[in-house]
C-alpha cells in the first residue's frame, strides 16, 4: 500500500514537474494535483483535481481520496502571475489557511511538506554570515512575498502544535535556478543589461532546480518532522555571477536600481520587487548542516554547479538576442 | 685654464671651413647650398652634419659607428645588461633608431637580427617580474583572465583569497613599510593553526590599525585574520563589499563562533567606535571593552585570546573635533575634524607618518573553562578586564619604547 499525494499549485512549472517526478516514485501510489486552473503541461499519471485551495472543497478532496500526505507549494513570489497583489496574498496566506485547516481535519493525513524559501530570512547590513533554522529575519518583512512566507510559516508551526502525530516538514529553499525556472531571480539574470547596486556585490547561494525536486520528494516519502535549510553548497557573489554569466552589466546607486525595477515591473519587463532589491543588494547564505545530518538529503549541485548550468541555458538566447539586434 | 678653452674656441672658429654653422648655403645668402657644400656632401644632405660641428661629434659618431658594424654592437649590448641590470633598458631604447639606417644602405641581414629583439624583450621581462618571469608572467596572465571570467572562488563570508593576496595585501605593503615603518613584536604568540581570537585595542580615526593587523598577520605568520566588523561597514556602499572581499565579516555572535570552530583567526576590535573616534585628547586611554561578546564567543569555542596592542595608530588623524549634528544626519558616528581635516580637502586625507609598534601578547587560554561558563557574566566580565588590562599595560610600555611620535 503505498502512499497517497496531494500537491498544490500543480498548474505552475515546478508544482506540475514535481508531481510528475512523484508519479514514478515506488513508494507513491497516486499523486493528485490541485489547482485552480489546468496545468498546462503533460502531467502524465497526475489526477488533476481543479479545485481553489481558498475555500473548504480542499477538504472533501483530502477526505475523499484518503490522502496521506500533503505537499503544499503554491505559495507564489510574484503577484505579476497572479493578477495583482490582492489576489496573491489571498492564494498565499488564505489558501494556506485553508489548506491546514482541511489537513487538521483529516484523520488521514500523515505528513505535511511545505515548501518554504530562505526569503524569509530577509537581507540586510545587520545578517549574520550563514542563517540557521534557528534564526528569525533581523527585521520583520513589511510587505511581499517575505511577509506572506513568514505569516505561512506562523499558521505551518501552528498546525504542527495542533497535531503532533502529523510529520511537518518545512523546506527552506535558497533561490532556485535552472534552465526551466521563472522566478524573480531567473528573470533578472536573463536581461540584456544587468543591474547592479552601485558599492555593493552581495553574495548568492542557489539551488538547482532537480535538488529541490529531489528533496521535495525525499521530505515527502522519508517524513522527517522539522525546518530545514536547502541550498547549494559554496556561495557566489553577484560579480562573480555577471562575468560568469557574460551579460554586460552596469552598476547604478541603489535608489536609482529601486525606481529601475518598478519600472519595469509596471512593463511587465521583470518582476524587481522590493524583497529583491534587499537581496540584491546585501545577500544572503544559509547554513546547510541540519539538511545533511537531520533530514539526510545531499543536493547534487553546488552554487556554481547550478549556476553554470542555468548560464548553459541563457547563452543561446542571449547570442539570438546579440542576431536579432 | 679659462685662457685654454678660450683658444679651443676659437681654434673651432677656425677649423669650421665655410662658415654654415652646420646650414648650407648660408655663407653665399641663397637657400641652396653652395657647390663647395654639396662637394662635401656627396650622398646626402647628412654628411656636412656629420662632418662640420665637431663638438657635437661624440654623439652622432656613436650610433653611425654601430650601424657600420651591426654585429658588434650586439655582443657590446649584451655584456653591459649582464653587468649592470639598471642600465639594459636605457640600452635597449638607444638600440633600435640605428636599426633603420643600415636597412636603408646596406643588405637587410646585417640589422640587428630577431634573436636580439627576442632577447631584448626577455631581458624586459625579467627586469619586470625577476628572475622566473616567464612562470609569473603567465599567472599574471592567467590571473586576469580568472578575475574577468568570474572563474574563483569566494568562501561562505564572502572572502575572496586570490583577490586580498595579490591586491589588497600588495597596496598595504608600501604603506606598512614605509610610511608608517611598522615594527612588530611577540609573533610567537600567533598560534600557526587553530582557531584563535586576536583583541586589539582600536584608533585613528579611519581603522587603518586594522588593515595593518591583517597585513602584519599575513606576512609574518602567514594566515590571513579574519575581522570582525560594526554593522554599519556592512551598510557603507562599496566600504561593504571589500570588507566582504576581504575577509571581514559582521560582530555577531553566530558569526564570530562559527569561524572560531572553523579554526579561522579571527580579529576583533571590541571598543569598536568609541575608541576609533575619541578626541585625540584621549589618546592610548582605553575605552570599554563593549559587552564582552567576544570573551564568551571565545569560552564557548575554547580559542585563545591573543592581546594585540597597536600603538602609532592614535597619531595618523588626530581627531581635534566633531560635527555631531552632521553625523547624526548621515548615519554614522562621528565626523572628524583633524587640524588637516577638511581644511586641506583631500591632501588632510594623508595620514601623518607616525611610527607603529605592534605588539601580539601572550595568549589566554580559555580551553580550561566549560563551554557553559560562557554563560557567567562575572566570569566573561574578568576575562574581559584582563585582557583589556594586558592591553593598557603593554601600550603604556609600548609607548615608553617609541620615543618621538615619528621617530
Amino acid at each position: 500500500m503505498g502512499r497517497v499525494v496531494l500537491v498544490t499549485g500543480i498548474s505552475r512549472d515546478i508544482g506540475r514537474r514535481f508531481a510528475r517526478a512523484a508519479t514514478g516514485d515506488p513508494s507513491i501510489d497516486r499523486v493528485i494535483g490541485v489547482d485552480v486552473v489546468p496545468p498546462r503541461g503533460d502531467v502524465g499519471d497526475v489526477s488533476f483535481v481543479r479545485a481553489d485551495i481558498r475555500n473548504p472543497v480542499i477538504a472533501k478532496v483530502i477526505a475523499k481520496e484518503d490522502v496521506d500526505t500533503v505537499v503544499h507549494m503554491s505559495v507564489i513570489a510574484t503577484p505579476g502571475s497572479a493578477g495583482g497583489r490582492g489576489t496573491m496574498k489571498e492564494l498565499n496566506v488564505i489558501g494556506s489557511m485553508q489548506l491546514l485547516a482541511a489537513c487538521q481535519r483529516s484523520a488521514t493525513v500523515e505528513r505535511l511538506v511545505v515548501k518554504s524559501t530562505t526569503t524569509v530570512y530577509g537581507s540586510g547590513p545587520r545578517d549574520p554570515a550563514m542563517f540557521t533554522e534557528d534564526m528569525g529575519p533581523k527585521r520583520l518583512p513589511s510587505s511581499g512575498y517575505a511577509k506572506d512566507v513568514y505569516e505561512i510559516e506562523g499558521y505551518v508551526r501552528g498546525f504542527a502544535r495542533r497535531r503532533p502525530d502529523v510529520d511537518v516538514t518545512m523546506i527552506r529553499a535558497a533561490n532556485v535556478v535552472g534552465p526551466h525556472v521563472s522566478s524573480p531571480l531567473t528573470n533578472y539574470f536573463r536581461l540584456p543589461v544587468i543591474p547592479r547596486v552601485l558599492g555593493f556585490d552581495p553574495r548568492l547561494q542557489l539551488l538547482h532546480e532537480d535538488d529541490l525536486m529531489r528533496v521535495l520528494r525525499h521530505a515527502a516519502t522519508n517524513g522527517v518532522p522539522g525546518t530545514f535549510n536547502v541550498a547549494g553548497d559554496g556561495l557566489l557573489t553577484l560579480s562573480q555571477a555577471v562575468r560568469r554569466l557574460g551579460t554586460p552589466s552596469v552598476a547604478l546607486p541603489r535608489f536609482a536600481v529601486g525606481r529601475l525595477g518598478s519600472t519595469m515591473r509596471q512593463a511587465r519587463v521583470s518582476d524587481f520587487s522590493p524583497e529583491q532589491l534587499g537581496f540584491l543588494t546585501y545577500g544572503r547564505g544559509v547554513d546547510t548542516t541540519r539538511m545533511r545530518t537531520m533530514l539526510g538529503f545531499e543536493p547534487q549541485f553546488t552554487t556554481a554547479e547550478a549556476f553554470a548550468d542555468f548560464c548553459r541555458s541563457v547563452a543561446p538566447a542571449a547570442k539570438e538576442g546579440v542576431g536579432r539586434a | 685654464m679659462p685662457e685654454k678653452a678660450r683658444r679651443r674656441d676659437g681654434e673651432d672658429a677656425v677649423v669650421i671651413p665655410i662658415g654654415t654653422g652646420g646650414r648650407p648655403g648660408r655663407g653665399s645668402g641663397s637657400a641652396r647650398p653652395s657647390s663647395a657644400a654639396r662637394n662635401l656632401a656627396p650622398s646626402s644632405r647628412k654628411a656636412p652634419s656629420a662632418k662640420a660641428p665637431s663638438a657635437k661629434a661624440p654623439s652622432v659618431k656613436a650610433p653611425s659607428a654601430k650601424a657600420a658594424s651591426g654585429k658588434p654592437s650586439a655582443p657590446r649590448k649584451k655584456a653591459r645588461a649582464d653587468g649592470a641590470r639598471t642600465t639594459a633598458p636605457a640600452d635597449e631604447a638607444v638600440a633600435p633608431p640605428p636599426a633603420d639606417d643600415p636597412a636603408a644602405t646596406a643588405p637587410p641581414t646585417t640589422g640587428i637580427p630577431v634573436g636580439e629583439w627576442l632577447a631584448a624583450a626577455q631581458q624586459a621581462a625579467q627586469e619586470v617580474f625577476g628572475a622566473d618571469w616567464e612562470r609569473r608572467a603567465a599567472e599574471l596572465m592567467a590571473f586576469v583572465r580568472r578575475r574577468l571570467e568570474g572563474d574563483y572562488d569566494v568562501d561562505d563570508y564572502g572572502f575572496d583569497r586570490e583577490l586580498t593576496e595579490r591586491f589588497f595585501m600588495a597596496a598595504l605593503r608600501p604603506i606598512a613599510k614605509k610610511w608608517f615603518r611598522l615594527e612588530v613584536r611577540g609573533l610567537e604568540n600567533i598560534p600557526a593553526e587553530g582557531g584563535a581570537l586576536v583583541v586589539s585595542n582600536h584608533s585613528g580615526t579611519i581603522p587603518l590599525d586594522g588593515l595593518m593587523t591583517m597585513l602584519t598577520v599575513h606576512d609574518h605568520a602567514g594566515r590571513f585574520l579574519r575581522p570582525l566588523g560594526a554593522d554599519l561597514v556592512f551598510k557603507l556602499p562599496l566600504v561593504s563589499s571589500l570588507a566582504r572581499k576581504g575577509g571581514a565579516t559582521l560582530a555577531c555572535t553566530e558569526d564570530a563562533e562559527r569561524m572560531l570552530s572553523d579554526g579561522e583567526l579571527v580579529g576583533v576590535w571590541p571598543e569598536g567606535f568609541k575608541g576609533i573616534g575619541k578626541p585625540f585628547s584621549e589618546r592610548y586611554k582605553l575605552q570599554r571593552f563593549g559587552r564582552g561578546g567576544f570573551v564568551s564567543a571565545a569560552l564557548r569555542t575554547g580559542v585563545p585570546i591573543i592581546p594585540l596592542s597597536v600603538v602609532g595608530a592614535e597619531e595618523i588623524y588626530p581627531l581635534v573635533g566633531n560635527v555631531p549634528s552632521l553625523a547624526r544626519l548621515l548615519g554614522v558616528p562621528y565626523i572628524p575634524i583633524t587640524p588637516f581635516f577638511p581644511w586641506l580637502g583631500p591632501l588632510g586625507l594623508v595620514p601623518l607618518p607616525s611610527k607603529w609598534i605592534l605588539e601580539f601578547g601572550e595568549p589566554i587560554r580559555t580551553d580550561a573553562y566549560e563551554p557553559g561558563e560562557a554563560e557567567d557574566p562575572m566570569l566573561v566580565f574578568n576575562v574581559t578586564d584582563q585582557v583589556r588590562e594586558t592591553i593598557q599595560h603593554t601600550l603604556f610600555d609600548l609607548l615608553r619604547d617609541r620615543g618621538g611620535v615619528f621617530g
